[in-house]
């Protein structure tokens, strides 16, 4: 086991380049992962208030 | 071809008039390479070795500063739009522009160029070909920086943006150009060099005014 | 309406695709980073180290890739005006820009112990590095505008001028590097490269082809609900204005 972290003494240089891959990829995921759950979620609550304030059916504000 | 030489006289003019724009941009050339020797020491055999470098580099720098204007004062009072509107094709009037820019900017930075060169220690064999170099180098940088004005036209921070866009695309005139001078000052043949500066000019002069024009277009909408 | 049509076909279609390109991902990394890190051989000269490679080379593969899909989009959003493709263009260039630092990060840390530097200015890094500042210009320019159509055009327009220069920069960093070659840069890799390492290398880079897919539907659908938002805040504030004086007006 410590020889394979050891990575024949580039164990400093191999392991930082996954861990960073992994952090660059997890990131990545869970960033956009958030937005679309926070644009999704935003996008709910706008459409709920504003169908139950509006009187006019709701198509007509959708076109732009 | 008339029209195209109105919009250079009457860029022309406007920069005569308000003045100064040319000979701040030299002002700043001959300043910026002169902290060079107080970055790296005075010693003549460093400077020599670095001059093409370093003149090439603050002409870069240099020919950068006045392109967030190259547009704007057109686009701000709406006489851009009459451009866009007129017959004559909307890249031609760009190539006019950039031919202006060139007259302001690059005209006077391949004057200013022999003298820094010398300055730095620069051997007699490079002069004549930095300044060609750069005659054929600084209109391939009017014509990409022209690309980078209009496509920041009414953006924010646009004349942090141009640099940031123009700076990437400005390497390969770079390398050629000072490859050119290094060629000659190491007895190569700097010819290699000066014809792929001469493609690299026929390159932007082909697919600076489409690019330009379609970004203005899209400034305009 | 109509405007929106191919978009909402391509979110449904993406829907439908999402879970199974993420659960390709992490098939493909399970068997690829196992594979990498302990199956593969050690290469003869540059020992294990050569284990960078598996996350670095298809990080490489992906900082390309990415921009040919940016500029594609591009060209298909200016030529047919087509609205995806500026949904594309904007959800891919920031992943594109974290893979060229990838990259770039896992490149420096393979070059220590091999060239006994973190930087040297070889010809793919170099050129690498300007990718990486062509990436951060579209981005920048993408939200340089108040008016966010505006600066995914002028994105898409700066997009294929990078893509047509991306040849002449690389052909010219390599020549500028054949005159400037520092005599201790050892080549990495080879032209040939032996199956054992070419198998797990290939599982990584469609791994990470498929976390790129994965993240793109995700984000081209982030993409268009912000793109909704942004209207529909619009129309509200549009209407929350007329309604006051209508109101007044029957009472």
């Amino acid at each position: 086991m410590g020889e394979f972290l050891a990575m024949g003494g580039y164990g400093a240089f191999v392991w930082p380049s996954y861990a960073l891959a992994a952090a660059v990829l997890a990131g990545l995921w869970l960033s956009s992962r958030w937005t679309l759950k926070a644009r999704e979620a935003e996008l709910a609550r706008l459409e709920g208030e504003g169908a139950s304030r509006r009187t006019r059916p709701r198509a007509e504000g959708q076109g732009s | 071809m008339r029209a195209l030489l109105g919009i250079v006289r009457r860029d022309l003019l406007l920069a005569i008039r308000q003045g100064s724009d040319s000979v701040a941009i030299l002002f700043f050339f001959v300043v910026a390479a002169t902290l060079f020797p107080f970055g790296v020491g005075p010693e003549p055999n460093v400077l020599a070795r670095i001059a093409a470098g370093i003149v090439w580099v603050t002409a870069l720098l240099a020919a950068m500063l006045s392109l967030d204007r190259l547009f704007q004062a057109d686009y701000e009072d709406g006489s851009l739009e009459a451009l866009a509107l007129a017959p004559t094709p909307l890249g031609l009037t760009v190539l006019a522009k950039g031919l202006a820019h060139w007259l302001t900017t690059g005209l006077p930075l391949i004057a200013a160029s022999p003298v820094l060169a010398v300055m730095l220690n620069m051997e007699a064999a490079g002069l004549g070909l930095l300044v060609a170099a750069m005659a054929l180098g600084t209109p391939s940088l009017s014509l990409i920086g022209a690309i980078g004005a209009a496509l920041t036209l009414g953006a924010r921070r646009g004349g942090v943006l141009i640099s940031l866009l123009v700076l990437p695309l400005y390497i390969p005139v770079l390398i050629f150009g000072v490859g050119a001078v290094d060629a000659a000052l190491t007895g190569l043949s700097p010819r290699p060099h000066l014809m792929i500066l001469g493609a690299l000019l026929l390159l932007s002069l082909a697919l600076a005014p489409v690019a330009a024009a379609a970004a203005l277009r899209q400034a305009l909408e | 309406m109509h405007r929106f049509a191919n978009p909402s076909r391509f979110l449904r279609l993406g829907q439908a695709v999402l879970p199974w390109s993420a659960g390709l991902t992490v098939l493909l990394l399970a068997i690829g980073v196992p594979w990498a890190l302990l199956v593969a051989p050690p290469d003869y000269q540059q020992g294990e180290s050569v284990r960078i490679m598996y996350v670095h080379v298809p990080a490489a593969w992906m900082a390309m890739f990415v921009y040919t899909t940016v500029a594609a989009a591009s060209a298909s959003a200016l030529i047919w005006r087509h609205p995806l493709g500026d949904l594309i263009a904007r959800a891919a260039s920031p992943v594109g820009a974290w893979f060229t630092v990838l990259t770039l990060v896992t490149g420096s840390l393979w070059g220590k112990p091999m060239w006994g530097a973190w930087w040297v200015w070889d010809a793919r890094l170099t050129s690498v590095l300007v990718l990486l500042f062509l990436y951060l210009g579209h981005i920048a320019l993408a939200n340089a505008f108040e008016d966010a159509g505006r600066g995914e055009k002028a994105a898409a327009v700066l997009a294929l001028v990078g893509f047509v220069n991306v040849p002449i920069i690389k052909w010219s960093v390599d020549w500028w590097n054949t005159l400037h070659q520092p005599a201790s840069v050892a080549r990495l890799g080879g032209p040939s490269i032996h199956p054992a390492m070419l198998w797990p290398l290939l599982v990584m880079g469609l791994a990470f082809t498929a976390f790129f897919v994965t993240l793109l539907l995700m984000r081209v659908r982030s993409e268009f609900l912000g793109r909704k938002l942004r209207a529909l805040r619009l129309t509200q504030a549009a209407q929350g204005m007329a309604e006051a004086p209508a109101g007044a007006e029957v009472s």
